[in-house]
């Protein structure tokens, strides 16, 4: 099947004329209705729109126009960022009929590179949560086991490139939420530096902390998402003007003189001992290649969910206080006053995690609370992002497992927040300091359930993070496997 | 740290413009309680000395239009049109002539 493919090896297809962009998208659509009421991945299908992009491509090939990397490439986007005239719900009620009358960036960008969009994707509301389970639509399946959770919050988007009912996706990463659900649907995502996207369109939960980035089926197919999404945008005053390389440069099959830490603080007993051994497999591998591997030490790794659950939230009160029932979204038809409407349309607008974390955030952002809470927080965050600072004067990359557990059952941890909240230990501390970050496949515990691996690096210094995921993903097959999604108890593919 | 008690509940509640029966008030204060705890953790720091981040590229914010800025990103000022006004209303659950009606907040009768 053709949705099976890479985004690099279609782009060779498209190009050479052996298929048509139309085709691609029909594949994809075939895929969906094979096993899409298995995995519930989407929550919206543009597929009018998709076969006109596919057709604008073809067109393009035909003529034998210059195209660019992306053409005629499906891809799927994670509801929260904003598509002009297609529903963008954040996965929540009180946006259920939105319809934004502007383009993200990233879509513009996006569009401009030819894609085909085939819909929009599954995820916790407003990018709250580490499972998907807090959609308030559907619950997303992981395609490794229909049973577990597919990650979150961009569980949706993680899902249909595990499934292959996209070739690639983008999804958004606040405390984890790229990383941990790529880690647990076997593919690549990538967060990228803090200020590397526009964030203009992106649906803001922790606007110090959000950062767009993509899901793939391999490194490649990260770096050509990467070169048509990133670079600086005047509609977004915190993203960063700084040179953007071609990053299909730094896939580079060589890591011998550079540095690879291993921070003992991630090596808890909370850790799964399959994932622990899984980890020193991979960074055994590139040892073995050449690269120097030494355990290196992050002190505060320990604070960075206490720091993030008090950030998170107080900056998320803040932008959610939009919703309010005036100028879009849900409103509440039997308001007492204006007051009375805000408060009826945003307690049943909002979903129960939401509605947690708002109070969380107003109540650390409160009179006489704000410097033992948030002001405190900010502080707990200097001193991890020195942690970093001081980590890579010393290393190149650093890596860690992505997440302490393989996916768990869908569930299993709703009844509990703060548990919840635990599942994304490995991947906030480096969301505190703005690092690039990366999750690869290195493996898959017992059960079957893929094993992630995290890659850190400096500030912008996504290249080297690309050089040792793709090292890795060369000398590896773990990248190659795929799931075996049962539908209705016949193994498809 | 201080810990949340009902009646806080309530007044954050409000401030956070939610409202709550008694049972889900309690509920999150439950909750919240044992969260608030778990963050507590935070106090094992010695933070005096420590400077707030509140952005990880502090100087492209906080030294905007000066030389050392000069990766900040920031936008000309300049007018351009905005978005129709029947686009920017067509989201709006109760448009009423051109404006985004709302509940009355001004008694006729004074």
């Amino acid at each position: 099947m053709l949705c099976e493919l890479t985004a690099h090896a279609l782009q060779e297809k498209l190009k050479n004329r052996e298929i048509t962009a139309v085709e691609l998208a029909e594949s994809v659509y075939a895929r969906i209705d094979e096993v899409e009421p298995h995995v519930k991945g989407y929550l919206t299908l543009t597929e009018d729109l998709a076969l006109e992009q596919a057709s604008r491509a073809d067109a393009g090939f035909q003529k034998g126009d210059e195209m660019p990397a992306l053409a005629g490439i499906p891809i799927a986007i994670k509801d929260v960022i904003c598509t002009k005239g297609v529903h963008t719900t954040c996965g929540s009620k009180i946006l259920e009929n939105f319809k934004p009358p502007y383009d993200a960036t990233v879509m513009t960008k996006l569009y401009e590179q030819g894609v085909v969009m085939i819909g929009k994707t599954n995820m916790d509301e407003f990018a709250m949560g580490s499972s998907t389970e807090n959609s308030a639509y559907q619950i997303t399946h992981n395609p490794w086991n229909l049973d577990t959770i597919p990650g979150g919050s961009s569980g949706g988007s993680a899902a249909v490139v595990s499934a292959d009912t996209a070739v690639c996706s983008l999804g958004s990463d606040t405390g984890g939420s790229i990383r941990q659900p790529a880690a647990l649907c076997g593919v690549v995502g990538m967060k990228p530096t803090y200020g590397r996207v526009s964030r203009y369109g992106l649906v803001a939960f922790a606007s110090s902390l959000d950062q767009i980035g993509p899901f793939t089926k391999d490194v490649t197919d990260c770096a050509l998402l990467l070169n048509a999404i990133c670079g600086s945008d005047v509609m977004d005053a915190t993203s960063v003007d700084v040179p953007v390389p071609d990053w299909t440069q730094s896939l580079i099959n060589d890591v011998k003189g550079l540095k690879i830490g291993v921070p003992k603080e991630y090596f808890t007993p909370a850790l799964d001992t399959e994932i622990a051994d899984s980890i020193q497999r991979a960074t055994a591998v590139l040892e073995g290649l050449g690269a120097t591997v030494e355990e290196i030490s992050l002190p505060h790794t320990e604070y960075a969910i206490a720091t993030y659950y008090i950030i998170a939230p107080a900056e998320a009160s803040a932008n959610l206080a939009r919703y309010d029932g005036v100028r879009y979204g849900y409103r509440n038809e039997n308001p007492e006053d204006l007051i009375n409407m805000y408060k009826k349309t945003r307690s049943e607008g909002f979903g129960e995690e939401v509605k947690r974390r708002i109070m969380l955030g107003t109540f650390a952002l409160s009179a006489g609370y704000q410097d033992a809470y948030y002001k405190k927080a900010q502080k707990a965050r200097t001193l991890i992002k020195s942690d970093f600072d001081a980590a890579f004067e010393k290393v190149d990359v650093i890596a860690t497992p992505t997440s302490p557990t393989p996916a768990f059952k869908i569930g299993e941890r709703t009844a509990d927040p703060l548990q919840m909240y635990l599942s994304d230990v490995m991947t906030t501390p480096a969301s505190h300091a703005g690092l690039p970050g990366i999750s690869v496949p290195c493996g898959f515990v017992k059960s079957g359930l893929p094993i992630g691996l995290q890659l850190l690096g400096a500030p912008f210094a996504e290249e080297k993070v690309l050089r040792v995921a793709y090292t890795f993903e060369q000398n590896t097959e773990h990248h190659r496997q795929k799931p075996q999604i049962q539908t209705n108890g016949v193994t498809s593919q | 740290m201080a810990t949340i008690t009902i009646e806080g509940v309530r007044h954050v509640a409000n401030l956070a413009r939610l409202e709550f029966n008694d049972a889900e008030t309690e509920h999150f204060t439950e909750q919240l309680t044992r969260i608030l705890d778990y963050i507590g953790k935070l106090n094992e720091l010695e933070t005096d000395d420590v400077p707030p981040t509140s952005h990880i590229h502090p100087h492209q914010v906080f030294i905007m239009g000066s030389q050392e800025g000069a990766a900040h990103v920031a936008k000309a000022d300049v007018v351009k049109p905005s978005y129709p006004r029947e686009a920017v209303l067509a989201n709006a659950p109760e448009p009423e002539e051109g404006y985004f009606g709302v509940p009355r907040v001004v008694d006729r009768s004074h």
